[in-house]
């Protein structure tokens, strides 16, 4: 089966969801004249990155009750679309949040987990940690979503894996840091590599939206990519610009990859659910 | 001895960003054009080649502000670059506004002088944001502000500042990369303050010296006794640790003092780019 992507490496306006909103539809425009399938908009993409005390005033329910989902849900009837948002849970508790839809329902929505709270970051500060990581069923196959931070650690992709997200779509707001000697900045060639390595290890597709422009004085550097089950690099979006990205993936090469290299196969889970369990468990070294 | 430390950048990257900065800073809140001081030194002249690149050279005013006893050098690389680029330029000098002062206080010191004409260059520098609707275009290096080495409310006053970033080192290497003349990049560097004045000699050390000490203490999070170990005397250590820690107040708001439970400074948070 093929399917073609589309990356969404847009701009925002910080704070101005309907703003956002217009860019998204114009985007999904133009994706769907390309003949996109599924098209995958970054972390927070409806309303900027840095938002701190902004945080409770754009926050909504993805629903087709919101004025914001509402259209984004008629243009996923023609198109599977991943939009980046703040979520407002019953309790009133605020996730960096990302959500599937497809044929004008939601199919899934992920909670960000792991909220960085260090050098120049200060989610926690200003939102609550999501404390599942699932694959969900969509036309396309089984896939998984997470965002950012949640990538940065080795656990939530492996458990998509495990749980059978054979695509993993990764949205990022990531900002540019490191400049040294090399074309690159270290920000990008350390998530360049992590993608580059769970494409090879859990030998699946790794899709990754990351988002340009600046906020005060940060960039986002951009360089949306997809890495193939073989861990090729099949597409990169430029740096520091605005792009749709599109590329035709061949899910077949799941087949072809895994009958080569039998890693899922191989996996042993009960052995990772038991030494886990030593490991946290009482009189654990974790727990001296 | 130690072995050097590679400050060197990328300067193909750091001029997409910087560039890319200053267009997204000024065009956000509705203005398209900058304002900013040519001393003829290397920072104002690297600020002024970003500036005219990101926002085309007829959108950059450009303004020279000598006092009677800056050196003619000074203005004359300023013009240098204004006839590189082609930004639009006016020279306004400083003496008629600060000499009145300096009058009336006939023994103020040096330290005095310096910063009643970097204000007065402030002063000037923030009239013409307004006549020009433009915004003022800061060209202070990572060094100097870590030093403290400016002027509160003077040199350090502007609406965004494109080469914070970058230590007085890496602001050579990009400033070559861009063009600027050779001269400028080669001069010492100087505040032109009074005749003579030159930064190394009033700070008592080189920038290749202290660029690498700030690299380690801030950048790689490096302890003072880590720079020790790595090379550096312990005296030119425990001096610059100091001079960063009494300088922070120029770096930072003045504090407000809380008495509410939302106060302006500590959970009144918002970025200056908020709705844009």
């Amino acid at each position: 089966m093929k399917l073609t992507l589309a990356l969404a490496q847009i701009n925002t306006t910080l704070g101005v969801l309907p703003a956002n909103l217009e860019v998204h539809l114009t985007k999904i425009a133009e994706a769907r004249q390309a003949g996109a399938d599924l098209l995958v908009f970054p972390e927070l993409s409806l309303t900027g990155y840095v938002l701190q005390d902004l945080t409770p005033t754009v926050a909504i329910h993805p629903s087709s009750a919101d004025p914001i989902f509402k259209p984004l849900l008629e243009a996923s009837r023609e198109i599977d679309l991943v939009v980046g948002f703040v979520e407002e849970d019953q309790r009133h508790r605020f996730f960096i949040a990302s959500a599937y839809l497809s044929k004008g329902e939601v199919l899934h929505v992920h909670h960000k987990v792991y909220l960085p709270t260090y050098g120049l970051f200060d989610e926690g500060r200003f939102f609550a940690w999501g404390d599942t990581v699932r694959a969900f069923d969509t036309r396309f196959g089984r896939l998984g979503m997470l965002i950012c931070e949640d990538f940065w650690h080795a656990s939530p992709p492996y458990l998509l894996w495990l749980d059978g997200a054979d695509l993993m779509l990764f949205t990022s707001a990531s900002p540019g840091r490191g400049l040294n000697r090399e074309p690159r900045l270290e920000s990008a060639r350390w998530v360049d590599h992590i993608n580059q390595a769970y494409a090879s290890l859990f030998t699946t597709f790794i899709v990754h939206t990351n988002r340009v422009g600046y906020e005060d004085g940060l960039n986002f550097w951009g360089g949306s990519t997809i890495h193939d089950p073989n861990g090729e690099l099949l597409v990169k979006a430029p740096h520091h610009q605005v792009a749709l990205t599109l590329a035709e993936i061949d899910l077949n090469q799941l087949h072809r990859t895994r009958a080569r290299l039998p890693l899922l196969r191989d996996e042993r889970t009960a052995l990772v659910m038991r030494e886990m369990s030593r490991i946290l468990g009482e009189g654990s070294p974790v727990n001296r | 001895m130690m072995n050097p430390i590679d400050l060197s950048i990328n300067t193909d990257l750091a001029r997409q960003i910087l560039t890319g900065f200053i267009h997204s800073e000024i065009t956000r809140v509705g203005y398209s054009r900058a304002v900013l001081g040519l001393s003829g030194g290397l920072d104002s002249a690297l600020s002024c080649f970003l500036a005219a690149e990101a926002l085309g050279p007829d959108n950059v005013l450009a303004l020279r502000m000598p006092y009677k006893t800056s050196s003619p050098d000074s203005m004359e690389h300023a013009q240098q670059v204004i006839d590189l680029l082609g930004v639009q330029s006016l020279t306004i000098p400083i003496t008629e506004m600060v000499d009145p002062l300096f009058e009336r206080f006939p023994d103020a010191n040096q330290m005095r002088r310096g910063n009643a004409m970097a204000r007065a260059r402030m002063i000037v520098l923030y009239d013409q944001s307004e006549a020009f609707k433009g915004l003022v275009v800061g060209t202070g290096n990572k060094t100097e502000i870590l030093l403290g080495y400016t002027t509160i409310y003077g040199d350090s006053a502007n609406a965004l500042n494109p080469i914070g970033d970058l230590y007085k080192t890496q602001a050579r290497q990009l400033s070559r990369a861009l063009g600027v003349p050779e001269q400028i990049i080669e001069k010492p560097p100087s505040a032109d303050l009074w005749a003579g004045q030159t930064d190394e000699g009033e700070l008592g050390f080189t920038y290749a010296e202290v660029d690498q000490l700030l690299y380690l203490l801030v950048d790689q999070r490096y302890s003072p006794q880590d720079c020790v170990e790595a090379g550096f005397q312990a005296e030119f250590v425990s001096q610059v640790v100091e001079r960063v820690r009494r300088s922070h107040f120029k770096r930072i708001l003045p504090p407000i003092a809380k008495l509410t439970n939302r106060t302006i400074g500590y959970d009144f948070l918002y970025l200056r780019d908020w709705g844009t």
